[in-house]
């Protein structure tokens, strides 16, 4: 059972690593399909993504880049937000990476972004497990119900 | 009371932060409902610590009680763990939207 919870999205898309590559890596692409930012695939390079501030956070993303094996693998840090916020909005210190596989046809591309830690570190959140799933079913029955 | 989403969300990750909370928590969600005497029997926790447990649930809106003579019986709050599904939702359909608009890109750039 782990601290945190991850968000996982995946697809294969009919295009080659390289090409998807420069779209994870371009500042300018990544403006483009994500946030503003001042991105540059180099590990230890700090840089910004900017959003809309929200309530006491001045919407800017703190990264760094962790890891960047062309066209592969690329992981940046990802800390921002304001305890204050709910939501999007809420504080965060998680990691987002990007893994691209060669499948026939395409790349399969997987984006996980990790790091939903509660507060006290010892709250583990997993939907996953057991426990979680049973407690999360009986929320969706008994919702269903009432 | 009404509080903010913030706040909500706040109180349940703390009340879950203690493991024995918790266990106490799912223990609840799993039997449907349960009286707080059948709550101590089955577990290593004294009556006082489980009674202290149950308030801070109560309080946070995680669980319900129903009076029944003597005992009072416990059973989860249906919207008790909203703010945490919210939480992880808003960001779910933020990269959703973003891996949608990659995936344009992409198509446009071909």
């Amino acid at each position: 059972m782990s601290d945190t919870h991850a968000i996982t999205i995946e697809k294969v898309l009919p295009y080659k690593p390289e090409k998807i590559w420069r779209t994870l890596t371009s500042s300018e692409m990544v403006a483009r399909w994500l946030m503003p930012n001042d991105f540059v695939a180099e590990v230890g390079r700090r840089f910004n993504f900017r959003t809309k501030p929200m309530g006491d956070w001045d919407g800017v993303v703190d990264c760094e880049v962790l890891a960047a094996d062309p066209p592969l693998l690329l992981r940046y840090s990802w800390k921002g937000g304001s305890d204050a916020n709910p939501a999007y909005g809420s504080r965060l210190n998680s990691t987002v990476t990007w893994t691209l596989t060669p499948v026939e046809g395409g790349t399969h591309l997987k984006m996980v972004h990790d790091g939903f830690v509660f507060p006290g570190n010892r709250f583990a959140f997993d939907a996953m497990s057991p426990g979680w799933g049973r407690v999360l079913d009986r929320i969706g029955e008994l919702t269903a119900e009432g | 009371m009404e509080m903010t989403a913030a706040a909500q969300l706040t109180n349940v990750m703390k009340t879950l932060a203690d493991p024995t909370r918790r266990a106490v928590f799912e223990r609840i969600a799993r039997e449907g409902e349960v009286a707080a005497t059948g709550l101590v029997k089955g577990s290593k926790v004294s009556q006082p610590a489980v009674s202290q447990h149950l308030r801070a649930l109560r309080d946070a809106g995680l669980v319900m009680e129903r009076r029944d003579g003597r005992h009072i019986h416990y059973r989860v709050a249906p919207k008790g763990l909203a703010p945490l599904v919210d939480w992880l939702g808003h960001y779910r359909t933020f990269w959703n939207e973003r891996f949608e608009n990659l995936e344009k890109l992409l198509k446009e750039t071909e």
